[in-house]
C-alpha cells in the first residue's frame, strides 16, 4: 500500500526529521522515494521486514560492519560506498563471493536530504558494480546533536568457493606475505580533509570492492593460507593478528612495501607510521612461497592490484614478532597500533 | 622521498660508522646522551647502536616534554577540563598520559569533559573564535621549539580581543634539563657520567646553537646539535668522539641545514614578549629545577589558565616500581625496568616514558624489544 501524503520529499532543500524514523507515513515515504528506487530489487520490492533468498548448497560467510567515518564525503569515496565495499571485502577475505547485503541507517535529525540521497545512490552504485544486492534494511533517526550526520551498518552474506578455506591461523613459516598495493591511502585521504589539519594532497581513498581480485587470486592459488583487508590499525594490525593466531613471526623488507610518495611525506610530517594507517581497498595475502610469483601476476593484471608486492616472509618465532628489515640495516618490531590514532576513519 | 631518504643512505652510514670505529680510543669508554625523544626513536628505529663500537654507549636523555611533566600537572589539566563550560584543546600525545589514580584526559572526555585533539595551537584559537560562549583552554607543552607557536597564539588572541581563550602553560627549557642531568642523584653518585651530549636540533632552530654555550661551559660538556635522521646522528657521534678525544668541550652544530648560531630572532622576540621564566618548576625525574620553565608574562595574565581558573599544583609521587626517573636521567635503560613489557606497555602505560610516543620506553617497545633476549 502506498502511504497517502501531500507532497514529495524535497531533496534539494529538505532535511531529515525525527518523523522520518518514526515508523509512520514519513518513514514509508523516505523508503519509497529514496531507498526502493535506489536499491531496486525484487526482495526489497516485497516490502517485507525480511528478505527471503534461496541459498545454493555450500559454506556461507557472514560479516557485519558499522561505518562512522567523518567527513561523510572524502576524496575517492564516501560513507555509502565504504559501507558496501567494507562489508563485501570482509566476506571476500574468507574466500567467499558476496551475494547480498543488508543496510541499517542511523540518521541525525537535520541531515540534508540531498546528502542522504547522494550517499544512498553511492551505495546503490557500489552494490551494482560489485554485483551484489541490498535486500533488506532499517532506518532510525536520532535528535540533532546525538549522531553525526549518518552512521551505517551493513551485513553481507556470501558463498564460499568450494574447497577454499583461508583462515587467520594458517600462516606457516616460509610463506610469502603479499600486499595488493600502496598502503595508508584511505587514512591519509581522510586526514587531509579534517578540520584543523588541512594539508593539501592529491591522495584519494582506495575504497574498493576486492572480491573479483580475490576470485582470481584463489583460482591461481587455491592453497592461499590467509587473506585480510588491512583496515583500521593498518597493515601492522593485520599482520600481528595473523602472526599471533598462527603462532609465527614475520620479517618484512621495508623497501618492498609499496607507498605513495605523498602518503609517505604526510606520515613523515605528522609523525605517523603508514603501516598503522587504514586502507579500504587493499588485501594482504599469506600464500605458500611457491605460489608467490603467480599470485603477483594475477594481482598485477587487476587494476586494483597494479602495485601489488611481495613484502616479506613468514618465519618461526615463538614471540610472534612482525619485524621490519630497514633499508638502513637494522630491524625493528612492527607493533600493533596503540590507542586510537585517527578516530572516525571508517 | 626527497630530503629524507638522502639522510638514510646505508653506504654513507657505514662509512661514517667505520670512521667512528677508527677514531675511538679503545682504552676508554664513551657515554653519550642524546637529548631528544626524536633522537632516541631514530637511534632505535635505524639500529644505530648496532653500528657503534662497543665502548661507545648511548644513554637516553630527558628530551620528551610529555615524559618530564609530573603527574601533578596532568591532574591540573584534568581538573581544568572538568570545569564547567570549558573546552580543553590538547595535542593527541597527552590524551592517555596517566595522572593520579590512572585518570587521563581520555577518561575525563569519556565522562563528559569537552576535550579536543588539535594539531596546532591555531586550531585552539579557531575553536575559541567559533564558540564564544565556551572557555577554550590550550594545553601548552613542549620545549623552546613549540613555545613560539603558543606565544603567537597569545599575541593573536590579544590583538583580536578574544576573551575566551586561555593557555595552561607547561613549556620547559632545555638548558635547565641539562643542568638537571648533572644535578641528578645518578650523576652525583657517579652512576651516570655523560661525556658528551647530542643536542636538541629542533629547539636550536629557534634558539640558535649559541644558546647552549653557557650550559656546555658550566659542565665542561662537549655538545653537538644534531638532526634527526640516522646519518645526522652518526655524524654527531663522530663529532663528539673527536671533541672528547681532543679534550674540547664546545657547542658544535651538525644540523647546519636548519640551525644557525643565533637562531630565529623573530620567534625569540615573540617568546620574550609573551613569556617570563618561572622561579622554579617540578620535573618528573629531576624534581624542582630553578628557572626551568615558562609562564605567561604579567601583561598577558588574563590568558593564563593557572591564574584565571585558580588551580593549584600538588606534587604527586611516582609509582615506586616505575623506573622513569632513572631512565630520564640516563641511569637506567628501559630493558632494566622490571615493569617494561610486563605491567607497562603502550596500551597500558604506567610511566610517562611508555605513554608518550616520544618516550624512551615507547621507542624501545616499538623498535628494540626484539633484542631483549639477546642482550639480557
Amino acid at each position: 500500500m502506498t502511504a497517502r501524503r501531500g507532497r514529495k520529499l524535497d531533496f534539494e532543500h529538505g532535511v531529515v526529521e525525527l518523523i522520518h524514523g518514526g515508523g509512520g507515513r514519513a518513514t514509508t515515504q523516505l523508503i519509497e522515494e529514496l531507498f526502493l528506487p535506489a536499491f531496486h530489487n525484487e526482495h526489497l520490492a516485497t516490502r517485507n521486514d525480511q528478505a527471503v533468498m534461496r541459498m545454493p548448497a555450500g559454506e556461507m560467510a557472514l560479516s557485519t560492519d558499522s561505518f562512522v567515518v567523518s567527513p561523510l564525503f572524502f576524496p575517492g569515496g564516501d560513507i555509502g560506498a565504504m559501507a558496501v565495499h567494507g562489508t563485501l571485502n570482509d566476506v571476500a577475505m574468507s574466500g567467499a563471493m558476496p551475494l547480498y547485503l543488508s543496510a541499517a541507517f542511523i540518521l541525525e535529525e537535520g541531515l540534508p536530504l540531498r546528502d542522504l540521497r547522494r550517499i544512498v545512490q553511492s551505495m546503490a552504485d557500489a552494490a551494482q558494480d560489485a554485483g551484489v544486492r541490498i535486500v533488506t534494511g532499517d532506518t532510525k533517526v536520532v535528535e540533532h546533536g546525538k549522531g553525526d550526520g549518518v552512521f551505517i551498518t551493513t551485513t553481507g552474506i556470501g558463498l564460499r568457493i568450494p574447497g577454499i578455506a583461508p583462515s587467520v591461523e594458517k600462516a606457516q613459516p616460509g610463506d610469502a606475505v603479499i600486499v595488493s598495493g600502496t598502503l595508508g591511502d584511505h587514512g591519509i585521504a581522510i586526514l587531509s580533509q579534517r578540520e584543523g589539519i588541512g594539508f593539501e594532497t592529491d591522495v584519494i581513498s582506495d575504497c574498493a570492492a576486492l572480491h573479483h581480485m580475490v576470485a582470481s587470486l584463489i583460482e591461481t592459488c587455491p592453497t592461499v593460507r590467509v587473506m585480510r583487508d588491512p583496515t583500521r590499525g593498518g597493515l601492522a594490525s593485520a599482520l600481528n593478528e595473523i602472526a599471533e593466531a598462527s603462532g609465527v613471526g614475520m620479517i618484512l623488507n621495508e623497501s618492498a612495501i609499496p607507498l605513495d610518495p605523498q602518503v609517505e611525506a604526510a606520515c613523515e610530517l605528522l609523525g605517523l607510521d603508514p603501516l598503522h594507517i587504514a586502507n579500504e581497498g587493499k588485501l594482504v595475502a599469506i600464500v605458500p612461497f611457491e605460489c608467490a610469483d603467480d599470485v603477483l601476476g594475477v594481482l598485477h593484471a587487476d587494476p586494483l592490484g597494479r602495485r601489488a608486492a611481495l613484502i616479506g616472509r613468514v618465519v618461526e618465532d615463538p614471540r610472534h614478532f612482525v619485524q621490519i628489515q630497514g633499508d638502513f640495516g637494522g630491524t625493528r618490531v612492527l607493533d600493533w597500533l596503540a590507542g586510537e590514532q585517527l578516530p572516525r576513519i571508517c | 622521498m626527497k630530503f629524507a631518504h638522502e639522510y638514510r643512505d646505508k653506504s654513507l652510514a657505514w662509512a661514517v660508522a667505520e670512521a667512528i670505529g677508527w677514531r675511538v680510543d679503545p682504552a676508554r669508554d664513551y657515554t653519550l646522551m642524546e637529548f631528544c625523544g626524536g633522537h632516541t626513536h631514530a637511534i632505535c628505529r635505524y639500529g644505530i647502536i648496532d653500528l657503534l663500537p662497543e665502548n661507545v654507549r648511548l644513554v637516553h636523555g630527558p628530551g620528551c616534554p610529555v615524559c618530564v611533566l609530573p603527574i601533578g600537572r596532568i591532574d591540573q589539566v584534568i581538573a581544568l577540563a572538568m570545569q564547567p563550560n570549558v573546552t580543553l584543546a590538547t595535542f593527541g600525545d597527552m590524551m592517555r598520559v596517566p595522572g593520579s589514580d590512572r585518570k587521563t584526559l581520555l577518561s575525563a572526555k569519556a565522562t563528559g569533559a569537552d576535550v579536543r585533539i588539535i594539531y596546532s595551537v591555531l586550531d585552539a584559537l579557531a575553536l575559541a573564535r567559533k564558540t564564544p560562549d565556551r572557555r577554550v583552554i590550550f594545553f601548552a607543552i613542549g620545549f623552546e621549539s613549540t613555545a613560539p607557536a603558543t606565544a603567537l597564539a597569545v599575541q593573536m588572541a590579544a590583538r583580536e580581543g578574544l576573551r575566551n581563550f586561555f593557555v595552561f602553560c607547561t613549556h620547559v627549557t632545555t638548558p635547565a634539563a641539562i643542568d638537571g642531568i648533572f644535578a641528578s642523584d645518578a650523576a652525583r653518585s657517579g652512576q651516570v657520567k655523560v661525556d658528551g651530549v647530542i643536542g636538541p636540533g629542533h629547539v636550536a632552530t629557534i634558539t640558535g646553537s649559541g644558546y647552549y654555550k653557557d650550559v656546555a661551559a658550566r659542565h665542561h660538556l662537549p655538545m653537538v646539535v644534531s638532526g634527526f635522521e640516522p646519518l645526522d646522528l652518526l655524524q654527531s657521534v663522530l663529532m663528539l668522539i673527536d671533541q672528547i678525544n681532543d679534550g674540547r668541550a664546545v657547542v658544535e652544530t651538525q644540523y647546519a641545514r636548519a640551525v644557525t648560531s643565533g637562531g630565529n630572532a623573530r620567534a625569540q622576540a615573540m617568546m620574550r614578549d609573551v613569556f617570563v621564566a618561572r622561579e622554579s618548576f617540578d620535573w618528573r625525574g629531576f624534581g624542582e629545577l630553578p628557572g626551568s620553565a615558562l609562564r605567561l608574562a604579567p601583561a598577558y595574565a588574563r590568558y593564563d589558565a593557572e591564574l584565571v581558573f585558580d588551580i593549584t599544583y600538588h606534587r604527586v609521587a611516582d609509582n615506586p616500581a616505575c623506573s622513569c626517573i632513572e631512565i630520564l636521567s640516563g641511569a637506567k635503560q628501559p630493558l632494566d625496568c622490571r615493569l617494561f613489557g610486563k605491567g607497562c606497555t603502550p596500551e597500558n602505560p604506567i610511566g610517562a616514558c611508555m605513554v608518550s610516543p616520544e618516550g624512551t620506553c615507547s621507542a624501545y617497545w616499538q623498535h628494540a624489544r626484539h633484542h631483549a633476549g639477546e642482550t639480557a
